[in-house]
C-alpha cells in the first residue's frame, strides 16, 4: 500500500511537470501569434473575427470524439454536422457565416432569395441559382432538391433525421419516400414548375418555413447516384469541397471541388485547400492536441473535458486562448402539476422561490462550463428573447421568506414531501437534484431522489404521465436545446401540451396550458418574422407565471480557439466556431 | 460451441435486461431513431430491426446469417451480405464483418509489437532480479514493476502522450495509425508509444512472474546438475533456469495475448487507435447490438484459439505433457 | 605429485552459512585424503553435512551467502582459493558428480542425449555430431540397451535405474579423475541398487578414478569403499579402512549406524534399530561431544562428554581415527563384549 501510493505521487508529480511544460509551450506561441494582429484574449472570437485573413491554402485538421452521426445531408441531425456540411453541400438557405447576432439569420444559398410565402403561409416558393453544379459537372435543378427532400422522408432508411418536412408537407396519404412509394405523384407536396423553381405546399400555414429551407435536407441529391443508407459513403458535393477519402468510423478528407463556382456563392470564402477529419478520437487527447497545436478544431464544438477545464481556469495564458459562448440549451426542472400538492400553484411558486440557482449552476460546472443562471425558458440568442425573472432573489440563492409565504398560501406552511427524478448516468443532474434537495429543505420541502436510466427516462419514467402520477414524481430534471435558434424550434417540443403522449416519450412533462398552445399556433402561422418573434417572450412569461418550469442555467461551453487558424469566430447559429470561414495561418 | 454460448449470453443480456425493467420493442427502438421521432418511425424501426419477433427467432436469424448470409434493405437498394454475415450495425447500417476484418490488423499490430517488447523487458528484468535477489537492482525493478502494475493505462498513456508527443515531439500524436502495408516506418512510428505504454504495464507483471518462476526453478536439482557439469553461469541461468521458468509464463502469455487480440480496450481508447477494442467500446456505448455481438464473438474466438495454441505449445515446450 | 601429496587432499575444510537464525556450520574442519583408484565412503545420518562437503569440493556454492575455508588439493592444485572460472573448468571434467534422485537431477525439458552432449561439449570443442556419438557410446557402456535410440528419449521416459545409469554416463563422459556419488542408490529399489553399485565398481576400475561414495547406508560402503569417514554434526567422528569400520569400530555413533544397517537375513521389522534421538542442530551443536545427548556411554566419560569437545585421535586399527573421550581400550572392550554380540544376535 505504501509503495503504491508513493508511485502514484511520483506519477502525479510527473503529470504536473508535463502540464506546466505544456503551459510554457502555450506562452511561447503567444509571442509569435501576435503578429496576426488579434490579441489572444478570453472571448476574443465571440462576437468578432479573430485573426482575419483571406489567405488561401493549407489543411485544417479536425477531430471528433465520437463517430460522425452521418454525412448524409438527408439524415444528419447534429448542429456541428450542419455547420460543417455547408462545406460540401448547398441547401436552399443557410445561416449567415458572420460573427454576432447576424449569424443567427438565414440567408439564400442555393436559392436566389428567401422563400416567398403565399396562400397565407401555406405555400412557399424558392428560385434556384443558375450555374450551381454537382462535383461531376451536372447542373443542379429544382428536381434534385425535391428528390433530396422526399428521400429524407423515408424514416425506415433514415430514422435519425429531422421529421419537419413529413410533418408539414401536404404529402399523399401513406407516402413513404421515393424508394418504397416509387412513382407516386407528390405534386400535392412539392412542385417544380421549371428547373429553377421549387414550390412547397404545406398542410397548414407555417411562418418559419425558411428555417426548414435551411435544413441540410434541402441539399440536392442526384437520384442516379443515390444509394440509400449507403449514400453517406459517397455524398455528391455541391459545395467548394468534395470527399477525397471517406473511411466510415475512422476519418475522411475533403479537398477542393473544381466544379464549385465562387460566382454563384456569396457566402463561402473557401480558404483552406483541404479538411482532414479524424473520428472516434479520445476526448482528453483532443484537448491536449488542441493546446499543443497538433490539432485545429474539436469539431463537435461542445467544449473542453473536465480535466482541461481545470487547467484552463487556473492558467490566465491558457484562458486567453479560449472562448465561452452561450448555447441555445436550457437545463431546467419540470414541476409536475399532476402530482399533489403541486396541483396548487402556490406550492409550485414556493419551489421557484426556494430553489438555490447558484447551487444549480455549480452542479453544472460553474459559470464557465456550466452556464448562466436564468429566470427565463428562452436562451438569450433566440430572436424575440426578453430578459425577466418572475421569482427573483437577491443573490440567486433563493428567497426563503417568499417561499414560506407561498407555502402558507398553499396550505402547507410546514412544507411537504415529493420526489425528484433525474438521469442516473448524469452526475451533473444528480448534483443538481442534491442541491435542490438542500435548498428546498430550508422551507420544509422534503425531496426524495429518484434516479432512472437515461435510455428510458422519458419513455418509461419522467416523460410517462401515468408513471409520474402514480409514483408521485413531483419534479424531474430536464434539458432542452433547439434544432435551430428560433422560438418555434425551442419552445414547441417543451411547452406545447399536445406533444405529451400518455404512452410516454415526450420531453414536455409538466406544461399543459391551453392558452400557450393557442399562442404557439398563432406564432407558427405568422409569416412576418418580427411579429412572430414577439410571441415567444409572451409564451415564455405565460409558462413561467404557471410555475411549471424551474429554469436553471443556460448552458455555456468553453472552446479552445485554434491558434493555427485565421478567420475564427463563434457562429451564433451553432454556438461554436463557424467552420465555413476558417483559414490556415 | 463455446462461441455460441457466449454470443447467446451477449444476446440475452442485450434484450432480457431491458425487458426486466419493462422495456417494449418500441422503447428498444427509440435508441435507434433521432430525437423527436414520431411513434410511427419508432414502430417502423422496431419492426425493421425485428424487435417484435420472439427472442429465439431473432437469435436464430443472427446465427443463420453467419452461415448463409442475409439480405439488407438499404432503401435505394437491397444489399446481400455474404457469409460470414455478422449483421448490419443498427446505427451506421454498415455490415459488421468487413469492419471487424478491417480493424483486426490494428489490434494485431498493437498486440504483437507490445508483446515482443514486454516479453523482452519482463523476462530480462525478472531474470536479473531473481539472480540478484535482494540487490539494489532487484529492489528498484520490483518497485518499478509495482508502479507499472498499479498505474492505469489511462494515466500512463495520457502522460506519455503529453510528454513525448506534445511537448518533446518525439512520438506520433494520438489518433495516428498507418497500416503496415502502406508504410512500415510510419506504422512503427505511430505505434511506438502505444507499444511502450502497453508493454510497460505488462512487462511489470511479467517481470514479477519471471522473478518468482526463476527463484523457484533455480532451486531445482537439475540446476545443481547443470553447474556440476561445469556449464557457464549464463547457460545455467538461461538454458536451464529460464527455460523451465518459461512454461507457466507461456500459459499466461497465451491468455493475455488472446485477450488482447479481442481488443486492447484502454490503450486503443487512449491513443484513439481504430482497433477492435475501440470498436467494442463504441459499440457498447451506442447499444449497437450487431457490433457488440460481432466483436464479442471475435474476442471469444481469439481467447479460445489462444487457449488451444497454448495447449499445443505446452506439449512442444514440456515433453512430459507431450508423451506422458 | 609434490611431497607425496595424495591425489585429493582436503585440509580443515569449513563450510558455514550465515543465516538470520545464526551460522549454520554444515562442515566444520574436515580432513581426508584419497588416491586414484581408491574409494572413500562418507557415512552419516541425513543432515550431517555430506552433500555440502561434496558440493564444496566441486565448488558449487553460492559465494555470496556461504563462507568456505581450508584447502582442497586436487591433483596438486588448490581449488578453494582458485578463481570461480578455473574451478568451473575442472567441474564435470576433472571431477564429476552423481546425484541422489536422477529424476529431479535431470532437466525434464531436454533429452538425455542432449544433456550428455551438453556436458561433453562444455569441455570439448567438438561438433554436436561427434559429441552425440560419444554420448551414445557412453550410454552403451553404462548398460543402456539400444543406446542409439534411447539417446533421444526424455528422462521421464527412462526407468529409475536407467536414469541413474544415464546420470552416471553423463558424469563419466569427460573421463573425470574424481567422481563423487551422492547417495547414488537411495532412490532406487533394492535389486537395481545392486546393479548400479556393480556398475560403479566396474567403471571405477576401468577409469582408474578416485571415487567418493556418500551414503547413510553402511551396506553400500561395505561393497565399494576402501576407506570410510563417518560424519556427525559437520565433523568427522571416525575414520578408518572399511575393514576396520566393520570389524573393530570404536565410536558409539558408528556402532549405532551398524545397528541400523539393513540385513538381508532378518525379517523387515527387525532389520532397523534406529539410533535414539535426532541429529543435532548445526547452529547450536550440543556442548562437549556433539553426540553426547544420544550417547548411552556418556556417563562413563565423567562429565567430559558434555563439557569438552573430544579430539579426533588415533585408535586401535591402522590409520584409525576416532573422536571420543573414552579410552581406546574401553571402546574396544565395549565393542567386543557388549555391542558386537548384540548385533550378531
Ligand atoms: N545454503 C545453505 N544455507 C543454510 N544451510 C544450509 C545450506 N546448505 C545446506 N545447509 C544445511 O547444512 C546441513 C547439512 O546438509 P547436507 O550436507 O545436505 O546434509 P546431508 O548429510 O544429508 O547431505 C543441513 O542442516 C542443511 O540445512
Ligand atoms: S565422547 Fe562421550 S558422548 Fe561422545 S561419543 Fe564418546 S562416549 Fe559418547
Ligand atoms: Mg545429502
Amino acid at each position: 500500500m505504501m509503495r503504491k501510493s508513493r508511485a502514484l505521487v511520483a506519477g502525479t508529480a510527473a503529470l504536473a511537470l508535463t502540464l506546466s511544460a505544456a503551459a510554457c509551450g502555450g506562452s511561447d506561441d503567444k509571442g509569435s501569434d501576435s503578429s496576426g494582429g488579434a490579441k489572444p484574449e478570453f472571448n476574443a472570437a465571440l462576437t468578432q473575427v479573430y485573426n482575419p485573413s483571406d489567405k488561401k491554402g493549407g489543411t485544417i485538421r479536425l477531430a471528433n470524439s465520437g463517430d460522425w452521426d452521418t454525412l448524409d445531408p438527408g439524415e444528419t441531425y447534429y448542429g456541428y454536422s450542419w455547420n460543417f456540411l455547408r462545406l460540401y453541400g448547398r441547401g436552399l438557405l443557410m445561416f449567415k457565416p458572420v460573427p454576432g447576432a447576424e449569424g443567427n439569420t438565414v440567408t439564400p444559398d442555393l436559392a436566389e432569395g428567401l422563400g416567398t410565402p403565399s396562400d397565407g403561409g401555406k405555400t412557399w416558393t424558392y428560385k434556384i441559382r443558375k450555374g450551381v453544379k454537382f462535383e461531376d459537372g451536372t447542373e443542379v435543378t429544382s428536381k434534385d432538391v425535391k428528390y433530396a427532400v422526399l428521400r429524407s422522408i423515408d424514416k425506415e432508411t433514415f430514422p435519425n433525421g429531422p421529421a419537419y418536412f413529413e410533418g408539414f408537407l401536404n404529402l399523399p396519404a401513406g407516402y413513404k419516400g421515393p424508394y418504397k412509394s416509387k412513382g407516386v405523384n407528390t405534386d400535392s407536396a412539392i412542385t417544380t414548375p421549371d428547373d429553377q423553381t421549387i414550390v412547397f405546399h404545406l398542410k397548414q400555414a407555417f411562418g418559419g418555413f425558411d428555417y426548414f429551407a435551411a435544413l441540410p435536407q434541402t441539399v440536392p441529391v442526384p437520384e442516379a447516384k443515390d444509394t440509400g443508407a449507403k449514400y453517406k459513403e459517397h455524398v455528391v458535393s455541391t459545395g467548394p469541397y468534395k470527399f477525397e477519402t471517406n473511411e466510415l468510423g475512422k476519418s475522411f478528407k475533403l479537398v477542393r471541388n473544381d466544379k464549385w463556382d465562387a460566382a454563384t456563392d456569396p457566402n463561402r470564402k473557401a480558404l483552406p485547400d483541404a479538411y482532414e477529419v479524424q473520428l472516434n478520437v479520445n476526448a482528453d487527447d483532443i484537448d491536449n492536441r488542441l493546446l499543443s497545436g497538433d490539432l485545429d478544431v474539436d469539431v463537435v464544438g461542445t467544449g473542453v473535458q473536465p480535466a482541461t477545464l481545470g487547467r484552463v481556469v487556473g492558467d490566465p495564458t491558457l484562458k486567453a486562448s479560449t472562448d465561452n459562448p452561450t448555447l441555445a440549451r436550457l437545463w431546467y426542472t419540470s414541476i409536475n402539476p399532476t402530482v399533489a400538492p403541486l396541483d396548487n400553484i402556490d406550492c409550485r411558486k414556493a419551489i421557484e422561490y426556494a430553489a438555490d440557482k447558484v447551487g444549480y449552476q455549480t452542479a453544472y460546472g460553474g459559470p464557465l462550463a456550466g452556464g448562466e443562471i436564468t429566470g427565463t425558458i428562452l436562451p438569450p440568442m433566440i430572436p424575440g428573447y426578453e430578459k425577466f425573472d418572475l421569482y427573483p432573489s437577491a443573490d440567486g440563492t433563493g428567497d426563503v421568506a417568499k417561499a414560506k409565504e407561498h407555502l402558507a398560501a398553499c396550505g402547507q406552511p410546514n412544507g411537504f414531501e415529493t420526489n425528484i427524478a433525474y438521469r442516473a448516468e448524469r452526475p451533473k443532474e444528480k448534483a443538481t437534484a442534491e442541491a435542490l434537495q438542500q435548498s428546498l429543505a430550508r422551507v420544509g420541502i422534503k425531496l426524495t431522489l429518484k434516479p432512472f436510466p437515461q435510455g428510458d427516462y422519458f419513455s418509461q419514467y419522467a416523460g410517462n404521465p401515468p408513471y409520474v402520477k402514480n409514483n408521485k414524481l413531483g419534479m424531474n430534471l430536464n434539458g432542452w436545446g433547439a434544432d435551430w435558434n428560433d422560438g418555434f424550434g425551442f419552445l414547441s417540443q417543451i411547452v406545447d401540451s399536445r406533444v405529451i403522449r400518455e404512452t410516454g416519450g415526450s420531453s414536455n412533462t409538466s406544461v399543459r396550458i391551453p392558452e400557450v398552445d393557442q399562442l404557439l399556433d398563432k406564432a407558427s402561422a405568422e409569416t412576418d418574422a418580427a411579429k412572430r418573434d414577439a410571441y415567444w417572450a409572451q409564451i415564455d412569461k405565460r409558462v413561467m407565471e404557471e410555475a411549471v418550469i424551474l429554469p436553471g442555467v443556460t448552458a455555456k461551453s468553453l472552446l479552445i480557439r485554434p491558434k493555427t487558424l485565421t478567420n475564427v469566430f463563434v457562429s451564433d447559429a451553432y454556438n461554436m466556431y463557424d467552420y465555413l470561414s476558417l483559414g490556415v495561418a | 460451441m463455446l462461441l455460441f454460448i457466449i454470443s447467446a449470453a451477449t444476446f440475452g443480456i442485450f434484450y432480457l435486461i431491458p425487458r426486466l425493467v419493462g422495456a417494449t420493442p418500441e422503447t428498444l427502438a427509440t435508441r435507434y431513431v433521432g430525437r423527436a421521432a414520431t411513434p410511427e418511425t419508432v414502430h417502423l424501426i422496431a419492426e425493421k430491426l425485428g424487435f417484435y419477433d420472439p427472442l429465439w427467432l431473432q437469435y436464430g436469424r443472427w446465427v443463420k446469417a453467419i452461415f448463409v448470409g442475409a439480405d439488407y434493405n438499404l432503401g435505394a437498394t437491397v444489399e446481400h451480405c455474404p457469409a460470414p454475415c455478422f449483421g448490419y450495425s443498427f446505427i451506421t447500417k454498415q455490415p459488421v464483418w468487413p469492419e471487424l476484418v478491417d480493424r483486426l490488423p490494428v489490434t494485431l499490430s498493437l498486440a504483437i509489437g507490445a508483446a515482443i517488447l514486454w516479453l523482452l523487458l519482463g523476462l530480462s528484468i525478472g531474470t536479473l532480479s531473481a539472480l540478484r535477489r535482494g540487490s539494489f537492482l532487484d529492489r528498484s525493478a520490483m518497485t518499478f514493476s509495482l508502479a507499472g502494475v498499479s498505474m492505469p493505462i489511462f494515466f500512463t498513456g495520457m502522460v506519455s502522450l503529453l510528454v513525448f508527443s506534445y511537448t518533446l515531439d518525439w512520438t506520433a500524436p494520438g489518433g495516428s495509425y498507418t497500416p503496415f502495408t502502406e508504410s512500415p516506418s510510419e506504422w512503427a512510428y505511430a505505434l511506438l508509444l502505444p507499444w511502450l505504454v502497453l508493454a510497460l504495464q505488462f512487462s511489470a507483471q511479467y517481470a514479477r512472474l519471471t522473478r518468482a518462476g526463476m527463484l523457484e526453478t533455480m532451486g531445482e536439482d537439475y540446476i545443481r546438475t547443470a553447474r556440476a557439469k561445469g556449464l557457464r553461469e549464463r547457460d545455467v541461468n538461461v538454458k536451464h533456469g529460464l527455460r523451465a521458468a518459461l512454461t507457466p509464463i507461456l500459459t499466461i502469455f497465451g491468455l493475455d495475448f488472446g485477450l488482447l487480440l479481442g481488443g486492447a480496450v484502454l490503450t486503443e481508447q487512449v491513443f484513439s487507435l481504430p482497433g477492435l477494442g475501440k470498436y467494442a467500446v463504441d459499440a457498447i456505448t451506442n447499444n449497437d447490438l450487431p457490433k457488440v455481438l460481432g466483436v464479442t464473438l471475435m474476442a471469444a474466438f481469439f481467447v479460445v484459439v489462444a487457449n488451444l495454441i497454448v495447449d499445443l505449445l505446452y506439449a512442444v515446450v514440456d515433453p512430459r505433457v507431450r508423451l506422458g | 605429485m609434490p611431497d607425496g601429496q595424495a591425489f585429493l587432499e582436503v585440509k580443515d575444510l569449513k563450510i558455514h552459512f550465515p543465516t538470520d537464525d545464526g551460522v549454520v556450520r554444515s562442515v566444520d574442519g574436515l580432513n581426508f585424503k584419497l588416491e586414484r583408484g581408491k574409494t572413500l565412503g562418507i557415512v552419516g545420518e541425513s543432515g550431517s553435512g555430506k552433500s555440502v562437503t561434496s558440493l564444496g569440493i566441486l565448488g558449487i556454492y553460492n559465494h555470496r551467502n556461504s563462507k568456505i575455508s581450508g584447502e582442497i588439493w586436487l591433483d596438486g592444485k588448490e581449488i578453494v582459493s582458485a578463481s570461480q572460472d578455473d574451478v568451473r573448468k575442472l567441474r564435470g571434467n576433472q571431477m564429476a558428480m552423481i546425484f541422489q534422485d536422477p529424476l529431479s537431477a535431470m532437466h525434464p525439458y531436454y533429452t538425455v542425449g542432449h544433456q550428455i552432449v551438453e556436458a561433453y561439449r562444455v569441455h570439448h570443442n567438438v561438433s554436436k555430431k561427434v559429441a552425440r556419438k560419444h554420448a551414445v557410446d557412453m550410454l552403451g557402456r553404462v548398460g543402456i540397451p539400444q543406446p542409439d535410440r534411447r539417446v533421444d528419449d526424455y528422462p521421464h521416459q527412462f526407468s529409475g535405474g536407467m536414469r541413474q545409469r544415464a546420470m552416471i554416463a553423463m558424469a563419466l563422459v569427460n573421463d573425470p579423475h574424481l567422481l563423487i556419488a551422492d547417495e547414488p542408490t537411495t532412490a532406487l529399489d533394492v535389486t537395481v541398487q545392486a546393479q548400479i553399485m556393480d556398475l560403479m565398481h566396474d567403471l571405477q576400475a576401468e577409469f582408474n578414478s578416485a571415487l567418493i561414495v556418500i551414503t547413510h547406508d553402511l551396506g553400500v560402503v561395505a561393497e565399494l569403499a576402501d576407506d570410510v569417514l563417518v560424519m556427525y554434526g559437520g565433523r568427522c567422528i571416525e575414520y578408518a579402512s572399511a575393514a576396520t569400520i566393520f570389524e573393530q569400530p570404536e565410536h558409539p555413533y558408528t556402532w549405532g549406524l551398524l545397528g541400523s544397517m539393513p540385513r538381508m537375513d532378518r525379517p523387515v521389522q527387525e532389520r532397523l534399530v534406529p539410533i535414539a534421538g535426532s541429529p543435532p542442530s548445526l547452529i547450536n551443536l550440543p556442548k562437549g561431544c556433539a553426540f553426547s545427548p544420544r550417547c548411552v556411554y556418556e556417563e562413563r566419560t565423567g562429565g567430559l562428554g558434555t563439557t569438552v569437545v573430544p579430539e579426533l585421535t588415533r585408535a586401535g586399527g591402522t590409520n584409525h581415527l576416532v573422536r571420543c573421550h573414552l579410552p581406546t581400550e574401553e571402546r574396544q572392550r565395549l565393542w567386543v563384549e557388549e555391542v558386537k554380540p548384540k548385533l550378531e544376535a
